[in-house]
């Protein structure tokens, strides 16, 4: 569905992607994992065009996204979920999700009723709050506040980035056990983190960048049974 | 004593007048400014237009001696060219002014000069096509003098009713399309963060043009209403109007459009009230004090929220 | 480098041999007023150009030395001070006025600083416009007439060319003087402080004091080419202060190129001159100014000569932001 190909990336003269080769296939749960400035949000960036590429294609359902504007490359049925959520906190929940169907506003008021009552069923929790001011809610919340909004959108491939961050355990697994039902209805999802274990337990495959070069690619399986390689590229011990 | 007590009704009621107008004026900068973190400094001279191109339109009116002049008609036909050319020309400024400057680097020195050069271009432009003297809206034909009532030793006429009504309505209507449509969503959304907006598909060009064009068109009302209150237009007016008004947006919080309705008020009146009791010729100084005042001890406005670290130094 | 020294020894040469290559008195009195302004321009320079603080106000701090001269050296208040004395007490007042009218601006980001900064240019207008009642301080709207010429030892300056060669002397004075800030301690946190404040705290400089020391040394010298004008057109008026006046100065530098010394010099030139070789097209002359800036800060934001600095500003695409 998605395939990046020998993508290459610069911010100003400093190499951030080289070479990057990776797919993402319909249906599928990917992660990509490495430290810090490995080139993980680079990635993100540089597939939602807001970032691009000197170098190397990227291509969605067939077609390249390289080149094209980020609200093009949003209409074509990419959503993020960004790193350190930025949720508006101006503006209240049912605000927030209301702007994720932005790019669909031509699209009859029921359909988006519809999204919204979806999102409100993954998460009970932002219904009750859905009159509150975003910047209000707390870390978890708000972190369900932005996958819900990009839900919205009715993505086909769900992008999201780093979304454990600054998460207790407890919610970090229940995010994780969300973004395996969001996969079940039919969203495919590239999952970007640096807690390797709780992505790779709901990825089916897994890539390893590593100073903007996929050092490792492989199944789940086989990466999280592989000590060294954890050790060595994930910085685990 | 007495008899400032006895002129102060009257003082508050011009306050009012003047703070409306003030209030519609800050609408511009504050939008602007919560969308581009930049002062637009040429917003005082789509006021000014706007003041001539309603004063054409009366002036016209009265030159074809059309009878029956009443301003339940004659007020939107002045109204609405004024606004739709001042939101335009809003927007030109923004295309051709500032929008080649946004690439460049971290000065914000290019974009406020070349608002300064936009704004001293038009005054210009404006003196030498319509003359350098001022010229006088032929007020009382529209609103006759005699229309006026009094209410605890103030007289208040029709027409200013009628200003405070139709700035009024508008900075609630700006407020509502703000807080309740999907384009206020998107320029709140903008304001707040913009790349997120335009992740979420936001096109923020278009964003930025409709915020000036909506600041831009009040603005151009707040013109033809000071034009009809006040009777007297020359091309200097947008300067001191537009600091002024500049002064009532920070202090009810820069970027925030209720705020720029009170901030206008607060001035206004406090304005009207300052020059009973000192020499009127010192009343800018009034204004320049507030602002001053305001951003040294309360910078985030009456009504802001603190600033942003974009804002603090 | 080796271009830039010749250029600035010919121009000496051409400077001090001007009155004899000056075809008439009229474009003596051009000259002369471009060494004003290329004082002034200097002068905005320390604040604008090396300190990095939009000052729109800095019509003020000539009016305030001018106006200092003018009760100094004339029949208004019965006081006539020699030149020689007055201009320190010049230089001190509008030091202090510098240092009053920045404090407030301290904390401000560059925009708010800016409108601040015209604010008091206003306020200063409105004072000497207005102070003649119910105590005649500032003459009102009529100013001060009949003030003295400068005069030293037994000799009274009376002709243009005198004139010049004082304005010359000053503007040399004022050139060297920003020449060994640039170049001094002081500079260097000027230019730290212009090109990211946050850093230059972080580094141990003195912000506040920093951007103080600017303000001064900035309007000592509007002051002094104040009290130049004050002894050379023998009056003062409010008019002569107005904001267009800031807006004018500021173009100079920008023109010129902000931060180079020779460059603000240039500016001040051409702004001075242009209108003189066009006095046909008077009345469009604002209409151009206006239309220049923006044109310039499209196109040549640097100005004619730049300053050259190490890798600098303009690579936004590299940052990988979206433009508006």
């Amino acid at each position: 569905m998605l395939r990046l190909s020998a993508v290459d990336t610069f911010y100003g003269p400093i190499p951030a992607l080289k070479g990057v080769t990776l797919e993402v296939h319909a249906g599928e749960i990917v992660c990509l994992l490495g430290g810090n400035a490995s080139g993980k949000s680079t990635t993100m960036r540089t597939i939602l065009g807001i970032v691009r590429p000197h170098a190397g294609t990227v291509e969605f359902e067939g077609k390249r996204l390289d080149g094209l504007s980020t609200g093009e490359i949003v209409r074509r049925g990419i959503s993020l979920v960004p790193e350190a959520r930025r949720v508006f906190g101006r503006m209240t929940v049912w605000e927030n999700l209301a702007m994720g169907s932005f790019i669909r506003r031509k699209e009859p008021a029921a359909e988006i009723s519809r999204d919204m009552e979806r999102v409100y069923g993954l998460f009970p929790r932002l219904r009750e709050r859905s009159g509150q001011y975003a910047a209000t809610l707390s870390g978890g919340e708000q972190q369900m506040l932005a996958i819900g909004r990009a839900l919205m959108a009715r993505p086909r491939l769900l992008l999201m980035d780093e979304p454990s961050m600054g998460l207790s355990p407890a919610f970090v697994d229940q995010v994780f056990d969300i973004i395996q039902t969001i996969n079940q209805q039919g969203t495919t999802i590239l999952v970007v983190e640096q807690n390797a274990a709780v992505a790779l337990s709901i990825a089916s495959r897994g890539y390893v960048l590593q100073n903007g070069r996929i050092a490792v690619e492989d199944s789940a399986a086989a990466l999280l049974a592989a000590d060294d390689i954890r050790r060595a590229y994930l910085g685990e011990d | 004593m007495s008899d400032i007590l006895a002129i102060l009704p009257q003082q508050l009621v011009f306050g009012i007048a003047l703070g409306t107008v003030y209030g519609l004026l800050a609408l511009g900068y504050t939008m602007v400014y919560g969308v581009l973190f930049m002062i637009n400094f040429a917003h005082g001279e789509v006021f000014m237009i706007g003041a001539y191109i309603g004063w054409g339109v009366l002036a016209a009116l009265l030159d074809a001696k059309v009878g029956g002049l009443h301003p339940a008609w004659v007020l939107p036909l002045m109204l609405a060219p004024a606004m739709l050319c001042t939101g335009a020309l809003g927007v030109m400024i923004e295309r051709l002014a500032y929008r080649p400057l946004y690439v460049r680097g971290a000065t914000r020195l290019g974009p406020l000069i070349s608002a300064v050069g936009a704004s001293i271009f038009l005054q210009n432009a404006v003196m030498l096509t319509q003359g350098a003297r001022m010229k006088v809206y032929m007020t009382n034909f529209l609103f006759p003098p005699a229309w006026r009532f009094s209410l605890f030793g103030a007289s208040i006429s029709a027409l200013l009713v009628v200003m405070v009504a139709v700035a009024g309505v508008m900075m609630w209507g700006l407020h509502v399309l703000v807080q309740r449509s999907t384009l206020g969503r998107s320029i709140r959304a903008v304001a707040e963060d913009r790349e997120m907006a335009a992740i979420m598909g936001v096109s923020v060009g278009q964003v930025i043009g409709t915020t000036f064009f909506l600041g831009s068109a009040l603005g151009g009302a707040a013109g033809v209403l000071v034009g009809l209150y006040y009777t007297q237009i020359d091309f200097v007016m947008g300067y001191s109007a537009g600091l002024k008004a500049f002064t009532a947006a920070v202090l009810g919080g820069i970027g925030n459009i209720r705020g720029a309705m009170l901030g206008g008020l607060v001035l206004g009146i406090t304005e009207s009230l300052a020059v009973t009791f000192i020499n009127p010729a010192f009343k800018d100084v009034v204004a320049f004090a507030l602002l001053i005042m305001t951003l040294v001890f309360r910078p985030e406005g009456l009504l802001g929220e603190g600033l942003s670290d974009r804002e603090k130094v | 480098m080796r271009y830039q020294s010749l250029a600035a020894i010919g121009l000496a040469i051409l400077a001090l041999a001007a009155p004899l290559l000056a075809p008439n008195d009229y474009v003596m009195g051009v000259v002369t007023r471009i060494c004003l302004y290329a004082l002034l321009a200097l002068g905005l320079n320390i604040v604008v150009g090396f300190a990095g603080l939009l000052d729109l106000g800095y019509v003020a701090f000539f009016g305030i030395g001018s106006y200092i001269y003018a009760f100094l050296a004339s029949p208004h208040f019965g006081i006539h001070l020699p030149f020689i004395v007055i201009l320190p007490i010049i230089v001190a007042a509008t030091a202090v006025s510098g240092i009053l009218i920045g404090a407030p601006t301290l904390r401000l980001r560059g925009d708010y600083l800016a409108i601040v900064t015209l604010g008091f240019g206003e306020i200063t207008y409105i004072f000497l416009l207005n102070l003649d009642r119910p105590i005649n301080i500032t003459g009102g709207p009529s100013g001060i007439i009949s003030i003295d010429p400068p005069s030293l030892g037994g000799f009274v300056a009376s002709r243009n060319a005198e004139y010049y060669y004082l304005f010359l002397a000053a503007l040399g004075l004022v050139l060297v003087a920003s020449a060994r800030l640039r170049d001094s301690r002081i500079g260097w946190a000027w230019q730290a402080i212009r090109e990211d404040e946050l850093a230059a705290q972080a580094m141990g400089i003195n912000t506040t004091v920093s951007k103080l020391q600017a303000f001064a040394i900035g309007a000592s010298f509007a002051g002094i080419a104040g009290g130049l004008l004050a002894s050379w057109q023998r009056s003062v008026f409010p008019d002569n202060f107005l904001f267009q006046e800031s807006i004018n100065i500021l173009a100079m530098v920008i023109l010129g190129g902000v931060g180079n010394l020779l460059g603000v010099i240039l500016g001040a030139a051409i702004i001075v001159a242009l209108p003189e070789i066009f006095r046909d097209f008077q009345v469009y002359r604002l209409l151009a100014f206006g239309l220049l800036l923006m044109v310039l800060m499209i196109f040549r934001p640097q100005g004619l000569l730049p300053v050259s600095r190490p890798g600098r500003e303009d690579d936004e695409s590299a940052r990988g932001s979206p433009a508006a």
